[in-house]
């Protein structure tokens, strides 16, 4: 289906449209994550957004979240789910000595090192 | 023809012969870089001095060949090519298209790169790409955004925009990218050129920067089938290094280059014909399905039932894996680390905020909220059982086809701009091309027309490990036409 204003194609939901990365219900009026919810989110993630980016992100994930609705439709009760194509369990090395990387050569790229480790923020006050 | 307009299989023989060097080549390549690059803007790093080493090696090579020719030359020995900068190449920067690997060397060359050094390839540089491989244009590269050679207002496709563009521009003979949910398949049909996606695990994703790794696949761009054929046989190697590498010997995938598909069993899915796609599109791609009925394959139409779940299943399960990949940047063990913030909490928050654009927050914030407590099962788990119930319409499909043949995109190349500020409609670039991530399978994207003076790509779907009833799909129908010698007119 296309936008009737722009001719993009349209992401649609049983509930609602999108448009221009904004959900909005049938009515036409914006839906999304509430400001409590983006914030616990981005701490999850550590990320220290702005005000307007957690503005931003909360309508453009509500609607991608409510575009996500559709999977709901699926009976999925008996369907077991797929982490990997690959019919693996788990894959195992013979325990042997290698050589690897430098210490040098790791550290080299290291925003800070000291004594041959890198150097990290003090965790404890 | 100018030597950078060659494909590799074309050089080979110049090559063999001495008519050429590998230096001269080389040497042509880099000039070409100079006089456009600056207008395509394809590449995030050169390394000339480097290449014209790796190409008087390669001469050296060859000349021991002409001595003694006992042993095999491999087609890729002296040939330029470029890399997708989130494959890493010792001591060339790998920056991701991020601002938070800008100052990342790689010590170690990636799985891929050392099959290509021991062929004798020469490594030209490091190529564009939105951030983390997260996008569909290459706008989303926090340093510039690459161009289309065939309209420079447009974008190439995306996340391997520059390989692509690189490779459409002559400014290579042949190019890697990644693809974790079309990031080949696409840049290379909006480019005019030939993507393909092998099958998961056909290829080591060693040295490959994670994305989503259930998803990403280290994949070739070639002028021509040949050329992805001559790449894929290169990489396609079991890796002790990757877990998910498979112990499967490859083929020889240039016996599968025959021109005659008589009797092959090519199926259409009607569902990636949906109403919105671009009129053009749809009509290059239905003649190039008459071409290959005109060609002796039995053509039917096919249903994929669970395709309109493809999308959003992604766009949980990437970002998902996503969050969890991108956790390790740190600012502690490489990358940018932000200088003023004292505690450790405060500094890892305020380096990822500073050091990753807004793409890539937007997924972790996605993928993290898909996995956060409460919404685990929702939304992650839901969508990785939606994921078994499409790669269960593939395994149906392909007990009665050999291959699958769709549109790559529902449009040609967009204008820079047209949809940064929209991600769901920028998501529906990959529409056709990600559902074969989440199936784990094959398929390569090929040149079948033009809409609006612009390429249209044809995919080609196999099942897993069917890569050479997809190379030889497109190899016939590639013979049969001349889409893949047009060239886009930038000097």
């Amino acid at each position: 289906m296309s936008c009737p204003t722009c001719s993009n194609l349209l992401a649609l939901s049983e509930s609602a449209i999108i448009h221009k990365g904004v959900k909005m219900d049938k009515r036409g009026k914006e839906t999304k994550l509430s400001r409590v919810e983006v914030g616990h989110i981005a701490e999850l993630a550590k990320l220290s957004l702005t005000d307007e980016e957690k503005e931003r992100f909360g309508e453009q994930l509500s609607a991608i979240l409510e575009y996500a609705e559709i999977l709901q439709r699926l009976d999925t009760e008996a369907i077991p789910p797929t982490a990997t194509v690959l019919p693996l369990r788990n894959v195992m090395v013979a325990d042997g000595v290698r050589p690897s990387l430098s210490r040098e050569d790791i550290l080299a790229n290291a925003p800070e090192a000291e004594n041959g480790c890198f150097k990290v923020r003090a965790i404890l006050e | 023809m100018k030597l950078n307009e060659l494909t590799i299989h074309e050089a080979q023989e110049p090559l063999r012969k001495a008519e050429i060097s590998a230096v001269e080549l080389t040497q042509a390549v880099i000039e070409r870089i100079l006089e456009v690059d600056n207008q395509v803007k394809a590449y995030l790093t050169v390394t000339p001095e480097s290449a014209l080493e790796q190409a008087q090696e390669a001469d050296d090579r060859i000349a021991a060949w002409r001595k003694n020719p006992s042993n095999p030359l491999d087609p890729l020995t002296g040939i330029p090519l470029a890399i997708k900068d989130v494959i890493c190449v010792a001591g060339v920067p790998a920056t991701c298209g991020s601002r938070i690997l800008e100052n990342f060397i790689p010590p170690y060359d990636a799985t891929v790169i050392g099959h290509l050094r021991q062929r004798g390839a020469v490594i030209l540089g490091k190529t564009n790409m939105d951030e983390f491989a997260m996008g569909s244009s290459t706008e989303n590269s926090a340093y510039f955004p690459t161009r289309n050679p065939w309209d420079l207002s447009r974008v190439p496709g995306g996340s391997s925009g520059g390989s692509a563009a690189a490779l459409a521009a002559d400014e290579c003979l042949g190019a890697l990218g990644s693809d974790t949910g079309g990031s080949v398949r696409q840049p290379a049909a909006l480019c005019g050129v030939a993507g393909l996606k092998p099958t998961y695990g056909r290829v080591s994703r060693y040295g490959l920067v994670a994305f989503a790794s259930s998803l990403d696949q280290i994949a070739p761009f070639g002028k021509d089938v040949t050329d992805c054929a001559i790449m894929l046989q290169a990489m396609a190697h079991y890796d002790p290094g990757d877990s998910t590498s498979v112990d499967v010997p490859a083929p020889n995938y240039a016996q599968a280059l025959v021109p005659d598909i008589r009797g092959m069993r090519v199926g259409v899915p009607r569902e990636y014909f949906v109403e919105g796609m671009q009129p053009g599109v749809e009509a290059a791609v239905r003649a190039a399905i008459d071409t290959i009925a005109d060609l002796g394959a039995e053509v039917d139409e096919v249903s994929l039932p669970h395709t309109e779940y493809s999308l959003p299943a992604y766009y949980l399960i990437a970002p998902a894996e996503a969050s969890a990949n991108l956790a390790r940047y740190d600012g502690v063990k490489y990358g940018y680390s932000h200088p003023e913030v004292e505690d450790v909490w405060g500094a890892y928050r305020k380096t990822r905020q500073d050091g990753f654009g807004p793409e890539v927050k937007r997924r972790i914030m996605l993928g993290t909220y898909a996995l956060s407590a409460g919404y685990y099962d929702a939304y992650y788990l839901k969508a990785q059982k939606v994921r078994t119930l499409i790669k269960r319409d593939f395994d149906v499909a392909f007990r009665k086809f050999d291959v699958l043949v769709a549109p790559t995109s529902p449009t040609v190349a967009f204008k820079i701009g047209e949809k940064v500020d929209d991600p769901l409609q920028m998501y529906l670039s990959d529409v056709f091309t990600l559902s074969l991530n989440l199936a784990g399978i094959c398929g390569i994207s090929i040149p079948c027309g033009f809409a609006d003076s612009l390429p249209v790509g044809l995919q080609i779907m196999g099942d897993a490990f069917a890569e050479e009833a997809v190379l030889r799909v497109a190899y016939a129908y590639e013979q049969a036409t001349e889409w893949h010698t047009r060239r886009p007119p930038i000097e």
